[in-house]
């Protein structure tokens, strides 16, 4: 399984060392990460192969988020088919 | 990878425009269950739903943390009680605490399908099912109740309807203390869908399988949103959004239903295409169509701006999703829709223009609050009203009204929660009684010579 991990908000030093740390932490593989300047915030994607993570999926949902709130940033990890079904026909 | 852009629209819609899937409803039959002995039928519908649902809450649970979308409902919808009491005999509220057990144990928020169709007479078991709804509603929590009154097919059942004013205004009557929550929950339909998953009229069909998933999208505040990117785009624009907004929002509910039942080990039934609005800001139905350019709900146009929300939702939802069922509509609940509030609340929006916009959206006169000393005669009334619209149009009606008990027009009842709140709205109180007291069935319309 694929997984999107999406950050967004005010830019500070170490966004994508520590998200990459928690990925690293639970063996999870980052395959591709864009980032950019939208409207003044700092938006990064990643996109992540979460099948050998050490911990369930929700697990890691939940500490990416908690992880957000502790940069006061907005970080969120989903199932790539949610953007899939979205956006492909 | 996908682009950066639709990915961040989809994150949008979810955070900030109150895109969810509103329900995952489990279908379960409970034919099987039928029994001489009503003790022993309410075990086996204990059993059954209790074996069939154990997992549904988890699961949905589950898809909403990994999909990162939020499932706000996990409910179940039954085979209509009436044709277990035919079988049983004996007192059927005794279903209806049986059924409350099951949904506590279970813990879904609502089980639809107390429930009775009688479009075209009343069968064994209809009238004791119809005649204890009051008294089922009152005692329980987490149960709906619908009767079907009339069909395209079969004409309108004006036995039942008249009926139906008494029973709406007892389950009024039963819950005054409760803030007349029991007719909340009481749906009286024309051409009730079997799949529906919405409640209070959700019930399980006796040409459904034994057990299904159905799901019903929701996204009032996605639709607007888009809307409000294009404010000076003629109505051709506006139509096109809509639909293409209705294709995403119909995708996820698509994705969704899809695993659920593979994680379930259930068929997938039906994509409910519907636009559910909540009381919560930026989640109304209301405000997309003052969004189109009224000023307010309520105004001249307001017919036409539905009309045209209604169809284009259906056009861009038919092809996300590989079967599409329910109700597939836009819905407008008065209580559970901010902008349908202030609207009622102002005297914009009066019952006649929503029995207008009934003809030309997916449900009926939903969650309005009518004075506490309406008689039963001028709900029957009402119900026979948008029965007929139903009828003629080959569309589903429904009628869900609450008369506040001890309060006037103008004075607020609050349910609390989803069902909302309302102003007491004027209805016109010119006696229908002869007519209704008559009885009868009103015959099927005829279906050629449409010229």
């Amino acid at each position: 399984m694929r997984a999107i991990i999406t950050v967004v908000g005010h830019d500070t030093v170490g966004i994508l060392a520590k998200i990459s740390a928690l990925c690293a932490r639970h063996n999870v593989n980052i395959i591709e990460v864009t980032q950019s300047i939208l409207q003044d915030m700092f938006c990064m994607i990643m996109l992540a192969d979460v099948s050998a993570c050490n911990v369930a999926f929700t697990t890691l949902a939940d500490e990416a988020k908690a992880l957000g709130e502790e940069m006061n940033l907005s970080v969120n990890a989903m199932h790539e088919d949610i953007f899939n079904s979205m956006h492909r026909i | 990878m996908i682009n950066t852009h639709d990915i961040l629209e989809t994150i949008n819609m979810i955070r900030q425009e109150n895109l969810d899937i509103r329900t995952i409803t489990m279908g379960i039959s409970l034919l099987s269950c039928a029994d001489s002995d009503i003790h022993n039928s309410c075990e086996k519908v204990y059993e059954k739903i209790c074996r069939r649902a154990s997992r549904l809450v988890e699961t949905g649970e589950q898809i909403e943390k990994e999909y990162g979308i939020p499932i706000i409902h996990k409910r179940i919808a039954v085979t209509p009680i009436s044709m277990l009491v035919a079988a049983s005999g004996g007192d059927p509220v005794l279903y209806a605490k049986t059924l409350e057990r099951a949904a506590q144990t279970v813990g879904v928020n609502f089980i639809g399908g107390y429930s009775a169709l009688v479009q075209k007479g009343f069968a064994a078991g209809d009238r004791a099912l119809i005649d204890s709804i009051p008294e089922a509603l009152a005692e329980t929590e987490h149960i709906c109740s619908s009767v079907n009154v009339g069909s395209t097919k079969a004409g309108i059942n004006m036995d039942a309807v008249a009926t139906m004013g008494q029973i709406v205004r007892r389950a009024a009557e039963a819950t005054a203390d409760k803030g007349c929550i029991g007719p909340a929950k009481l749906v009286v339909f024309c051409n009730a869908p079997e799949d529906n998953p919405f409640m209070a009229g959700a019930f399980h069909g006796a040409g459904e399988p034994d057990c299904v998933i159905n799901v019903g999208v929701s996204g009032p505040g996605v639709v607007r949103a888009a809307l409000q990117k294009i404010p000076h785009g003629n109505i051709t624009d506006v139509a096109d959004t809509v639909k293409k907004t209705a294709f995403k929002i119909t995708r996820v509910g698509q994705l969704v239903a899809k695993e659920a039942a593979k994680r379930l080990g259930v068929p997938f039934g039906i994509v409910d295409l519907s636009l559910a609005p909540t009381p919560a800001v930026g989640d109304s139905v209301a405000h997309i169509l003052e969004e189109m350019g009224l000023e307010q709900c309520g105004a001249h146009g307001t017919t036409a701006c539905l009309a045209l929300l209604n169809d284009a939702v259906k056009k861009g939802g038919v092809m996300a999703s590989s079967h599409v069922g329910g109700l597939s509509g836009a819905f407008i609940p008065v209580s559970e829709d901010a902008g349908m509030i202030a609207a009622a609340e102002n005297g914009t929006l009066t019952i006649e223009k929503l029995e207008a916009m009934t003809a030309v959206c997916s449900v009926g006169l939903d969650m309005i609050i009518i004075p506490g000393d309406t008689t039963a005669e001028v709900i029957s009334g009402l119900i026979a009203d948008e029965a007929a619209i139903g009828m003629v149009n080959s569309k589903t009606t429904a009628v869900r009204v609450i008369p506040a008990i001890g309060k006037e027009i103008g004075d607020t009842l609050n349910f609390g929660g989803l069902l909302g709140y309302g102003p007491v709205m004027r209805l016109n109180t010119a006696s229908p009684a002869d007519f209704i007291h008559r009885g009868g069935r009103i015959p099927a319309p005829i279906q050629s010579l449409k010229n």
